[in-house]
């Protein structure tokens, strides 16, 4: 109850101190349109921003009341220093920019399952390089694969862009168990691709690809996968 | 010749005063930002900026409950999962748990070779899931509490790891989140975890299903 009646003045932590530009701005129960608007705070009047759930923010009035603002209402106040308030959100400009880019594909691999994780370092806006992981889940067998790729990407700044990969890595396949007999083959492979990326939205980035592979048996005996995946990431 | 002169020289009189005409248009500039903060002399000036809020989008969680292995009992299961809110609709999930299934009807009527070693008695699965807040709201306690809730509906992919194999999961369900505070929350999940198996001599698709409680913190 102390805290409810601090004003912002007396307040021990120290919070972003904004002022209604607007009519007036709308504090609702929870982070979310359904909840109810209990409260509203008119022009000139002050809240703090305590803390931010996706695009909510729960701040406090001069009178301790506390409720959730939408981003679109906090964007129409004022910062200390008198200027509009501006939240620093990634665009479509950063992405054409990004450096890191960490994300989650799935899709089939010589008609199997495949789930798998990547992280790549743009080194420029055209060429990046990437480290992925993933599991393989056939009915006769389950495989790891692990590749390293360079990939290079013409047209950067638009919102649909295409790329081209070329790598290399390794692929650890088990028969299941069922199967007589078992027998383990682990594989250096070499792969070429081609695929799309779009930005969505914020720090998120649609992908999907298609890859073509050859493994170097150790039976000298090379075969040949197709791979289809798709899945979201997102970019720093 | 004279013409070209007098150009000369009256733009070289011309600068000077272009010169002056924006200096003085700057003045007027700085005067018009001074009157805008004599009228907004309140604000308290702390630099918080509103880019340094504390973003509270991570869910962890541990939970733990059955998991019912089709032919192989309902066991304790337990778990983690992390989670990322993208909007206040959408979220991911990642989840790994770990339950020791028991003996099949078949193991114990007929006795004899048990189907599977100790190891691969021990059910181990992960998956990444798409989740949505389905139902959002209240929920009120007496007259004086209200905590938020969200019935969510979630569905992904994953590896079930049982019996010695690695096999491809699909799993939904459905689960309902209550918030004791904004960053303590206790869950309630169902899910049906859908996979491949040929242990007991012939392939099958099999429903296990999975009743959990668990405990999550937002960060």
């Amino acid at each position: 109850m102390l805290l409810l009646g601090g004003t912002p003045a007396q307040a021990t932590e120290e919070y972003a101190l904004l002022q209604v530009a607007e009519p007036f701005i709308e504090l609702h129960t929870g982070p979310g349109v359904g909840y109810p608007v209990f409260h509203v705070v008119d022009r000139a009047g002050f809240v703090e921003v305590l803390k931010r759930k996706t695009d909510w923010f729960k701040v406090r009035t001069a009178d301790g009341k506390r409720g959730w603002v939408a981003r679109a209402q906090l964007e129409k106040t004022l910062t200390a220093s008198g200027e509009n308030t501006h939240l620093k959100e990634p665009a479509l400009g950063d992405f054409s920019q990004r450096h890191w880019e960490f994300g989650l594909l799935g899709g089939v691999f010589n008609n199997a399952a495949e789930i798998g994780l990547y992280g790549g370092y743009a080194f420029t806006r055209n060429l990046s390089a990437e480290l992925s992981g993933a599991q393989v889940l056939g009915d006769y067998s389950s495989s790891y694969l692990l590749n390293l790729k360079l990939l290079s990407q013409p047209f950067p700044r638009w919102r649909v862009s295409p790329f081209f990969s070329l790598g290399g890595g390794y692929l650890s396949t088990r028969p299941r168990t069922t199967l007589v007999p078992p027998r383990d083959s682990n594989d250096f492979t070499a792969h070429v691709g081609l695929g799309l990326r779009t930005w969505l939205s914020r720090r998120f980035i649609l992908r999907a690809e298609f890859n073509r592979y050859v493994t170097f048996s150790s039976d000298d005996n090379n075969e040949e996968f197709k791979e289809w995946k798709a899945g979201f990431a997102f970019f720093f | 010749m004279e013409g070209r002169l007098r150009i000369l020289l009256l733009s070289a009189l011309c600068v000077p005063c272009l010169w002056s005409a924006t200096a003085l248009a700057a003045d007027g500039g700085t005067d018009r930002a001074a009157e805008q903060q004599v009228i907004q002399p309140k604000i308290d000036r702390r630099e918080v900026g509103i880019d340094e809020i504390d973003s509270e989008d991570f869910e962890i969680s541990v939970f733990g409950g059955l998991l019912s292995t089709e032919d192989f009992g309902a066991n304790a299961v337990i778990g983690a999962r992390v989670a990322y809110h993208v909007s206040e609709g959408v979220f991911f999930e990642a989840t790994y748990g770990r339950s020791t299934t028991s003996e099949s009807s078949v193991e114990r009527i007929y006795g004899g070779l048990p189907a599977l070693t100790d190891s691969g008695r021990i059910l181990s699965y992960y998956n990444v899931s798409l989740g949505y807040n389905l139902l959002p709201g209240e929920a009120f306690i007496g007259r004086n509490w209200a905590f938020r809730t969200a019935l969510y509906v979630i569905a992904g992919a994953g590896s079930t790891t049982f019996a010695g194999d690695d096999r491809f999961t699909i799993n939904f369900g459905a689960g309902y989140r209550f918030l004791a505070t904004d960053w303590l929350a206790l869950h309630i999940d169902v899910r049906d975890h859908i996979f491949d198996i040929d242990v007991l001599g012939y392939s099958k698709t099999t429903h296990n299903l999975e009743t959990t409680a668990g405990l999550s913190v937002f960060f």
